[in-house]
């Protein structure tokens, strides 16, 4: 067992590599960090509750985008939660095989298309259809922002979610089926009472990861959230995201302390996907133990 | 066979002189918006002289910062250099203007061509969100005849910072105290309504997308897009047109000896009132770091050749030439640039 052991030196390089990745992560959150204090200075904890964003008299308050961020992305998962959860059950239990991995195919070259694809798409045709919701109902017809943002957000991460929860599905162990169905359940009675509980864990860590997809998509969303930086004030307002602002103004920020704001809303975002990420062991532990 | 020797090193030597004479390659770096016309300029330039000039769009903060780090010999700016950058740098900066730019108002009204008229205060109101309809008497008022319909207003602006955003706002904080006051102007500030669109192309999207949409943009991108424009008032009281001519008159006002302003609600009669010099930058004094003679007087060339010959490529690309003002104070500024203390290009 010395140095020249293929085993040792295949084990040691990947322990290695992985411990690369961990200071890649604690590196980038130092950075981010080490950029924002000057904004972390100015502003403190009002940089968090302050809604106004006003780069010529330098006053930033990161509330708007805040609240943009979260909207769009719970409301995507909400919209993506039914159709994920029955293409998933479809794939994993309904449909026969070959069918299954055709659509399975399918479904997977969705989270293949560039993003400015979908944002493209969401601008010719998203945008007229929620233009005409609009206005039967009567709000200011945009056809623009959080509705708009949250349904093209909703089919970009459908993939994800879709395949996760397949893949958990069709874990599920044979044994267990075999067994309810020789009680004589019927097939939803196998799905509701023995497939979604056993692969619920993995259910709700696949949808907390699609969630941290949309937590920081950009192009998509900046084409068609409107970009209004302020707090928006009904469900289909237009709004702004955090990825979106810095995507936005980071290029022609001139002032030092206008980058540094970017900066933190950057530190912002990294510190709620790494939130969301805990949040998901979290859930997945605690459901593994019952 | 040493006859022969010397006589093949003599040729090298004079060869290698031809060759490294004629292979001086200016560097400049800085403004993205004058980009198009100075490569058409640079690249005609080189066919006529053989002088290579290498020029960066980094973006008018990068050019200023360049020029003053001196790794280029000349930077691009599409707004002046205030005092306190100026102050950073090492000896005296000349700004010499090129070309004129200007910021077109468009929109999207089902039946209204180009040519709808609009007041500085009605423009500064659609844009504090104030005037909400297309026809809100004060609009009707200056347009008769014209029939307009009952469509809220969008106001479309640009998310990005940009030079663009700048020189509109800094129109707008000009002729409105209240826009001064409420807004201000910047690459970027906070827009009291609308959509905002990333770049030239996200606002016209919109201005093609939305009815009822109103918004500025650069004047080649209204014209690729066949988008209508507005009629500004200026102020001598004229509705003017965004076109080459009105905005070449922008400039035929009084311009300072060191052409540092801005020329936006210019008080020349026929000029269109959103309009902006862009600029080269150069050292007065070119021996600096080592520069030959001959390097600093290809440079002087060069821009000689820029504000005069080249302006005739100016409207081809929809750049504004120059007009006689403007060329005679960079006439009066390039034979002020100096050599160890002595002039480059004799001038009567």
């Amino acid at each position: 067992m010395g140095w020249g052991d293929p085993d040792r030196i295949f084990y040691r390089l990947c322990w290695g590599l992985s411990l690369g990745m961990v200071f890649l992560v604690i590196g980038i959150g130092i950075t981010l960090f080490w950029g924002s204090l000057p904004s972390l200075k100015a502003f403190g904890w009002h940089f968090l509750v302050g809604r106004i964003w006003d780069p010529v008299n330098e006053k930033f308050g990161a509330l708007p985008f805040l609240v943009g961020t979260l909207i769009t992305s719970f409301g995507a998962l909400i919209l993506t939660l039914p159709f994920a959860l029955s293409s998933g059950i479809f794939l994993a239990e309904y449909a026969p095989p070959r069918v299954a991995d055709g659509l399975s195919t399918v479904i997977d070259l969705l989270a293949g298309i560039p993003s400015v694809i979908y944002g493209l798409w969401a601008l010719f045709y998203l945008v007229p259809l929620v233009r005409w919701v609009e206005m039967k109902l009567g709000v200011i017809p945009f056809g623009l922002g959080l509705p708009t943002a949250s349904l093209v957000l909703a089919v970009m991460i459908l993939p994800y979610a879709a395949s996760i929860i397949r893949e958990v599905l069709r874990m599920v162990p044979h044994e267990l089926k075999e067994a309810a169905y020789g009680l004589g359940a019927t097939r939803w009675e196998v799905i509701r009472g023995v497939s979604i509980p056993y692969g619920l864990s993995g259910i709700v860590a696949g949808l907390l990861l699609s969630l941290g997809r949309a937590l920081g998509e950009t192009m998509a969303v900046t084409m068609v959230i409107g970009n209004r930086s302020e707090m928006p004030r009904s469900p289909w307002d237009l709004a702004n995201t955090m990825a979106s602002v810095i995507a936005n103004e980071f290029t022609e920020a001139s002032k030092d302390i206008h980058l540094s704001a970017l900066i933190e809303i950057g530190l912002l975002l990294f510190l709620i996907t790494l939130g969301v990420n805990i949040l998901a062991r979290i859930i997945i532990l605690r459901l593994q133990v019952r | 066979m040493r006859r022969l020797i010397l006589g093949v090193l003599g040729w090298m030597l004079v060869w290698g002189a031809v060759v490294w004479a004629g292979e001086i390659t200016l560097l400049g770096a800085g403004a993205t918006f004058p980009y198009p016309l100075y490569s058409k300029w640079f690249y005609i330039y080189h066919q006529k002289t053989g002088v290579k000039v290498n020029y960066q769009s980094i973006g008018s903060g990068g050019g200023i910062r360049q020029i003053l780090a001196r790794t280029v010999d000349f930077g691009a700016s599409d707004a002046p250099m205030n005092d306190e950058e100026l102050s950073k740098a090492p000896a005296p900066i000349l700004h010499l203007p090129m070309t004129i730019g200007a910021v077109v108002i468009s929109y999207n009204l089902p039946g209204v061509p180009s040519g709808l008229r609009l007041t500085p205060e009605v423009l500064a109101d659609i844009f504090l969100g104030k005037i909400k309809r297309w026809n809100d008497p004060r609009i009707t008022e200056v347009n008769p005849g014209k029939r307009l319909p009952a469509l809220p207003i969008v106001v479309v602006h640009r998310s990005d910072g940009s030079g663009t955003t700048y020189n509109f706002t800094y129109y707008l904080s000009r002729v409105s105290p209240e826009w001064r006051k409420r807004v201000g102007y910047g690459k970027a500030v906070r827009w009291p309504a609308g959509i905002g669109g990333k770049g030239n192309e996200g606002v016209t999207g919109y201005l093609k997308q939305l009815p009822g949409a109103i918004g500025y943009i650069e004047l080649a991108y209204a014209y690729q897009n066949r988008l209508p424009v507005a009629a500004i008032r200026n102020r001598a009281g004229r509705f003017v047109l965004p076109t080459l001519k009105s905005i070449s008159a922008a400039a035929r006002t009084h311009i300072p000896p060191d052409t540092r302003v801005l020329i936006a609600d210019t008080d020349a009669p026929d000029g269109y009132p959103i309009s902006a010099l862009t600029w080269i930058l150069v050292y007065k004094e070119q021996a600096y770091g080592g520069r030959s003679y001959e390097r600093a007087k290809a440079l002087v060339d060069l821009l000689w050749w820029c504000v005069h010959e080249g302006q005739a490529y100016n409207e081809s690309l929809l750049y504004a030439r120059l007009p006689e003002n403007v060329v005679r104070i960079d006439e009066k500024l390039i034979c002020s640039i100096t050599y160890r203390g002595k002039p480059i290009r004799r001038c009567k």
